[in-house]
C-alpha cells in the first residue's frame, strides 16, 4: 500500500478519534473533563509527599524528581492505554471492527490513528500540569537550562516506544473479553512501578531493579528528568547517575527498536489468532 | 408468581449473567487479581522513598482494595444502564414484567462477586507481600462498616445509573472524572483528614470516603488519624445508604417515563 494511502489513513482516522474524543461536549467543558483527572492523579502524589516531607524545599530534588516523573507518565497513560482501547470501543461498543477489516486499509496505521487526539490531549494536560507545578507548588524549573534537544530526541523516541507498547497491548485485547481496561490498569502498574515514575528503582529489590533496566520507560523518564534539569541534582536521584545522557539515549533507542519489532510481532500474531478464532466481532458485554 | 418471587429471581438472573460471564472468560483472574496488586505496590515504594512511617502502607493496601468496589461502582453499576442501551439490552429489560430496581439489584450482586475477589486477594497478598501490620480489635465493627459502605456506595451507583442513562457519551467521561479525583477527595492511599476540614467534609458526601475512615480507624487504631469517631460515621453511612436507594428508585421511575417519553431508551452511539 502506498505511503499517500497509509497518511490519509492516518489523518482521517485521526479525525475520526477526535470527533469521538470530543464533539459530545463544548469544548471548554471537555477541556477541563480531559485535565481534571490527571491533574489529580498527580495531585494525589503530591499529597502524599506533602503528608511525609511537609514542604517542597525540603527536598526540591526529590520533589522534581517526582513530579516530572508523574507529570510525563500521562503519556504512558494516555497513548498504550488509548491504542489498547480501541479494539474494545471498535469491537463492542461501536461494532466497527469488522467493517475496518474489510476496508482496503493498514489496521495498524488505523489504530495509530485513533490514538493521535489523544496524544494531543496527553500534550496539553502535561504542560497544564507542569504550569501548576511552577505556579502553585513551587516545582524549579528555568527554561534558558533546559536542555531541549536532549528533551525533542527523547520525546520522539519515547513516543515511539508508547505507541509500539500499545499496539502490542492491543493485539492482546483482541483475543480477549471486555478486559482491555484491566489490561491497561495492570500493564500501567507493571510499567508505572518498575520504571522509577515516582520513585528511584534503587527501591526495588534486586530483581525488580533488573526488570526496570528493561524497560524503555525507564531511560525515557530519566532523560526527560534530565534534559529539563540539567546538572548533577535529579541525574544522582535515579539509579542510572553511572550513565551519561548519551549512554542512555543509546539504551533508549535500542531498546525502542526491540519493543517496536517484539509489538509488530504480537499484533500480527493476535491478529491471526483472532481472525482464526473468530472473536473479531465478539461481544461480552455481560 | 409473585412480585416479590419475580423480582428476586429477576435479580438473581442478573447477578448470575456476571458470576458465570466472568468464570467463563478465566483470563479476568490475572486482570483483576494480581495485576492491581502492581500499582498499590507502587504506592507502597513511593513511601518508602519518602521514608513514611509503615503504617502508610497499610493505609495503601486498604485503598487499594477498595479501589476495586469504586470501580465496580462507577463501571458495572453507574454507567451499565448507558452501556446496555448501547447494546440493544435496555429495551429487553424494559418490556420484562420485573422491577428496575431488582435488575440494579442484580448488577450490584454480580458486580461484587469479581469486585471482592479483586478486593479481598489485594489485601491478602498486599498485607503478606508487604508486611503490613494490622491492629484489628474489633471484627464484627469493621463488618458493620463494610456491609454500611457497600450499601450506600453500591446505593450511590444505582441511582447514578439511570441518570447516565440520559446521557450520551457524557456517562462515560462523567465516570472517568469519578476515578482519580475521588481517589484524591476520599483519601484513599491517605488519612482523609490531611486535605483539611473543608475538602473532607465536601468529600464525605462521597459514601467511600467515610467507610474508608471508619475502616482505616478500625485497622490501625490512633494511627489512622480518623476524621471522625466511628460510631459517628457509621451512623451518617447508614443514612447515606437509605437516602442513595430511595434516590434510585425514584430517579429510576422519573429517568424511564423521561426516556420514554423522549424515546432515548433505544437510542445508540450518540
Amino acid at each position: 500500500m502506498a505511503v499517500r494511502d497509509h497518511l490519509r489513513t492516518l489523518r482521517l482516522a485521526a479525525w475520526l478519534g477526535w470527533q469521538i474524543e470530543s464533539n459530545w461536549a463544548r469544548p471548554a467543558l471537555f477541556l477541563l473533563y480531559s485535565f481534571i483527572r490527571p491533574i489529580a492523579t498527580t495531585l494525589i502524589l503530591v499529597i502524599m509527599y506533602l503528608i511525609i516531607k511537609q514542604d517542597v524545599s525540603s527536598d526540591p530534588a526529590f520533589f522534581s524528581y517526582v513530579y516530572l516523573g508523574a507529570t510525563f507518565y500521562m503519556f504512558v497513560s494516555s497513548v498504550v492505554f488509548g491504542i489498547t482501547y480501541v479494539i474494545h470501543a471498535d469491537r463492542e461498543h461501536y461494532q466497527t471492527l469488522r467493517n475496518i477489516y474489510i476496508s482496503p486499509v493498514s489496521l495498524y496505521v488505523y489504530i495509530i490513528g485513533r490514538a493521535t487526539g489523544k496524544v494531543a490531549l496527553a500534550a496539553l494536560a502535561v504542560v497544564i500540569s507542569m504550569a501548576f507545578g511552577i505556579l502553585v507548588l513551587g516545582l524549579p524549573f528555568d527554561p534558558m537550562l533546559v536542555d531541549w534537544p536532549l528533551f525533542a530526541i527523547a520525546m520522539l523516541l519515547g513516543l515511539a516506544c508508547l505507541v509500539s507498547l500499545g499496539l502490542a497491548l492491543a493485539g492482546i485485547s483482541m483475543l480477549t473479553a471486555k478486559h482491555s481496561t484491566s489490561i491497561n490498569e495492570g500493564v500501567g502498574g507493571l510499567v508505572y512501578l518498575l520504571c522509577g515514575a515516582v520513585f528511584p528503582i534503587t527501591v526495588l529489590p534486586a530483581w525488580g531493579q533488573a526488570i526496570g533496566l528493561m524497560i524503555p520507560v525507564t531511560y525515557w523518564l530519566e532523560l526527560i528528568r534530565r534534559s529539563l534539569y540539567p546538572g548533577e541534582g535529579i541525574a544522582m536521584l535515579g539509579g542510572l547517575q553511572d550513565f551519561g545522557d548519551l549512554t542512555i539515549l543509546s539504551f533508549l533507542l535500542a531498546s525502542t527498536l526491540v519493543f517496536a519489532a517484539l509489538s509488530l510481532a504480537m499484533f500480527h500474531l493476535a491478529d491471526r489468532n483472532a481472525r482464526r478464532k473468530g472473536k473479531l466481532d465478539m461481544i461480552t458485554t455481560y | 408468581m409473585s412480585d416479590w418471587a419475580l423480582n428476586i429471581r429477576a435479580g438473581l438472573a442478573r447477578a448470575y449473567a456476571r458470576t458465570v460471564g466472568a468464570t467463563r472468560e478465566p483470563s479476568w483472574v490475572v486482570f483483576d487479581v494480581l495485576l492491581p496488586l502492581l500499582g498499590v505496590a507502587a504506592y507502597i515504594f513511593y513511601y518508602r522513598a519518602l521514608g513514611a512511617d509503615p503504617v502508610f502502607e497499610g493505609f495503601v493496601v486498604l485503598g487499594g482494595a477498595m479501589t476495586a468496589f469504586w470501580l465496580n461502582v462507577l463501571w458495572g453499576m453507574a454507567a451499565q444502564l448507558f452501556w446496555e442501551r448501547e447494546v440493544g439490552n435496555l429495551q429487553l429489560f424494559m418490556v420484562a414484567p420485573m422491577s428496575r430496581m431488582a435488575l440494579l439489584a442484580g448488577m450490584a450482586l454480580g458486580g461484587l462477586f469479581t469486585s471482592a475477589v479483586r478486593a479481598l486477594s489485594t489485601l491478602v497478598l498486599g498485607v503478606l507481600i508487604f508486611q503490613v501490620h494490622i491492629m484489628m480489635a474489633d471484627p464484627l465493627a469493621l463488618v458493620a462498616v463494610f456491609t454500611l459502605t457497600m450499601l450506600a456506595v453500591y446505593g450511590m451507583g444505582m441511582a447514578l445509573s439511570s441518570l447516565f442513562l440520559m446521557y450520551g457519551r457524557d456517562a462515560w467521561n462523567i465516570s472517568n472524572l469519578l476515578q482519580e479525583p475521588v481517589y484524591l477527595m476520599s483519601g484513599f492511599y491517605f488519612p482523609v483528614r490531611e486535605l483539611g476540614m473543608v475538602v473532607s467534609a465536601v468529600a464525605s458526601l462521597i459514601p467511600i470516603t467515610l467507610g474508608l475512615d471508619a475502616m482505616r480507624q478500625l485497622l490501625f487504631g490512633e494511627l489512622a488519624g480518623g476524621l471522625l469517631p466511628v460510631t459517628v460515621e457509621v451512623v451518617i453511612l447508614a443514612l447515606q445508604a437509605a437516602i442513595f436507594i430511595w434516590l434510585a428508585a425514584f430517579s429510576l421511575d422519573r429517568m424511564e417515563q423521561r426516556g420514554r417519553r423522549e424515546g432515548r431508551l433505544t437510542l445508540r452511539w450518540q
